[in-house]
């Protein structure tokens, strides 16, 4: 018990102080799990779209991949684009192997199906002939592609926070293709894991509450923003 | 219920537009849905300034037609020409755009009211200060200026049905296409609505196409009657003529209910 006392004792000194190695940490944990949410949603809204809309032979297996990918091992992503961006793998040319960029693009992969399957899943819950009615107003493809979108927002709002939550607490990946080396590759969840393993229990406490309350205040805005205007 | 005093007005509209060639003119339409063949019309003519109601049966292929005139559904045509032009696949839009379809549900989008109203016209590259009177305009003429700002889900479903009219009619189409616009109303609404659109779409000279299974609507709102049964059109003409001599069984039992309230009214 005077363990976990003396662990959120030491996290609010640290944040209290500023603990400038903390701050990076955080900050880098921030860029990379934001700037891979990020992509996935450029990516992976689209597809969700094209594929809640679609019909077309073999569409379940596709749906069954994405429903699947959902619930992706972050080790397992980890060790694909280890494979991928190892210095004699296909990407290796790149030198992207233990920086950031190789975390973002596993951790994209890892928010991807989330953000597809939540957004397919908003689309599919609209009337179907909502989208008769928007083309009949006269929108074209892109336009019936924003408004569908608009009219999804809640899932969509909801598929940014599955995405963020999967991402920002995942350590399999973030370990094995960034490295965790200080001040470089560094994130909130394989600082814990490393603190815990040299036995520092307060530091890991004072890690998992800042992981915890960044992961808290994303969600929190992001929720905000899905419950605007919803009164009965 | 007078459907004669709407035969008598259509007679005086035919005549007037007897030489002038059709707004909208399709030859071999068909649709097929599902695997199913749901429409087959071999002449589908529409006059300019004319309304024209597609009766039938649930079932009989009045959507399924009405959506394809719309250009919303894949369907197959040997002609199908629109304001004087064929109507190609690669500019459905272009076509879409000079025509507004109300369906049966008033399907707003979740904003408000009046950015419902403004929407198509935004997507035609109207000014949006143009549009912002254009959407006045056309909400005070529907009765509902006063919704403007009320989000649409809030509505009730004969307001509702009002914005979407508004909404459509905003748009100036030179053909409005009406599904069952009136069936999910309640009696009140359903009446108020039906006796204000034919006026309204006499003031704006816009051609409709209108869907009902119900005769005594057909009867009020158009100048022409076209009764489909299984995807077919059995018979056309005015309300009057087909009051008077349906062609098939069924024509006749859908007429029979306008025919029986109108005895009941007599007495």
């Amino acid at each position: 018990m005077s363990l976990v006392a003396e662990g959120i004792k030491k996290a609010f000194s640290m944040l209290v102080q500023g603990d400038p190695e903390l701050w990076r940490v955080t900050l880098l944990t921030l860029r990379v799990s934001g700037t891979a949410t990020l992509v996935s949603l450029a990516i992976g809204v689209p597809l969700g779209v094209l594929l809640g809309l679609s019909r077309f032979p073999g569409r379940n297996v596709v749906v069954s991949a994405v429903n699947t990918g959902m619930g992706l091992p972050p080790v397992v992503v980890g060790v694909a684009v280890s494979l991928l961006l190892w210095r004699s793998g296909p990407a290796g040319a790149f030198g992207m192997m233990y920086s950031p960029g190789a975390m973002v693009v596993a951790q994209c992969i890892i928010a991807l199906p989330q953000v597809v399957g939540l957004t397919m899943a908003g689309i599919m819950q609209l009337d179907p002939r909502l989208a008769l009615q928007i083309m009949a107003l006269g929108a074209s493809r892109i336009q019936l592609y924003a408004l569908l979108v608009r009219e999804a927002r809640l899932s969509i709002l909801a598929a940014i926070m599955a995405g963020f939550g999967a991402v920002v607490s995942e350590v399999g990946a973030s370990m094995m293709v960034g490295g965790n080396i200080i001040g470089q590759t560094r994130v909130l969840t394989t600082a814990i894991v490393l603190e815990v393993n040299k036995g520092n229990f307060d530091v890991a406490i004072a890690l998992s509450v800042v992981l915890m309350l960044l992961a808290y205040s994303v969600t929190a805005v992001l929720t905000v923003l899905q419950q605007k205007g919803r009164h009965v | 219920m007078n459907a004669g005093a709407a035969g008598k007005g259509l007679l005086g509209t035919a005549g007037l537009l007897g030489t002038a060639p059709p707004i909208m003119e399709v030859r071999d339409l068909s649709v097929v849905r599902g695997g199913k063949q749901r429409a087959c019309v071999a002449r589908f003519d529409l006059q300019d300034g004319e309304v024209l109601a597609i009766m039938g049966p649930n079932g009989a292929g009045k959507s399924s037609l009405l959506l394809a005139l719309a250009l919303l559904i894949p369907s197959a045509w040997a002609s199908y020409r629109f304001l004087g032009k064929e109507v190609s696949v690669r500019n459905v839009l272009g076509f879409r755009r000079s025509m507004a379809v109300v369906f049966q549900d008033p399907l707003l989008l979740d904003t408000t009211v009046s950015e419902n109203v403004l929407m198509g016209l935004l997507m035609r590259g109207m000014p949006k200060e143009e549009a912002q009177g254009k959407v006045q305009h056309w909400l005070r003429r529907l009765g509902v200026a006063h919704l403007a700002l009320q989000k649409a889900r809030t509505l009730s479903g004969g307001e509702a049905q009002r914005v979407s009219l508004a909404r459509a009619l905003a748009l100036q189409p030179a053909v409005l296409l009406l599904d069952e616009p009136f069936s999910s109303l309640d009696v009140v609404s359903r009446m108020g609505l039906m006796k204000e659109i034919k006026p309204l779409l006499r003031q704006t000279s816009t051609s409709a196409v209108f869907v009902t299974h119900d005769f005594t609507e057909a009867a009020v709102v158009a100048d022409r009657v076209m009764v489909m049964e299984s995807g077919r059109v059995v018979q056309e003409g005015t309300p009057r003529h087909v009051l008077a001599a349906p062609a098939t069984p069924l024509v006749a039992t859908l007429v029979e209910f306008a025919r029986v309230m109108a005895g009941m009214l007599g007495q």
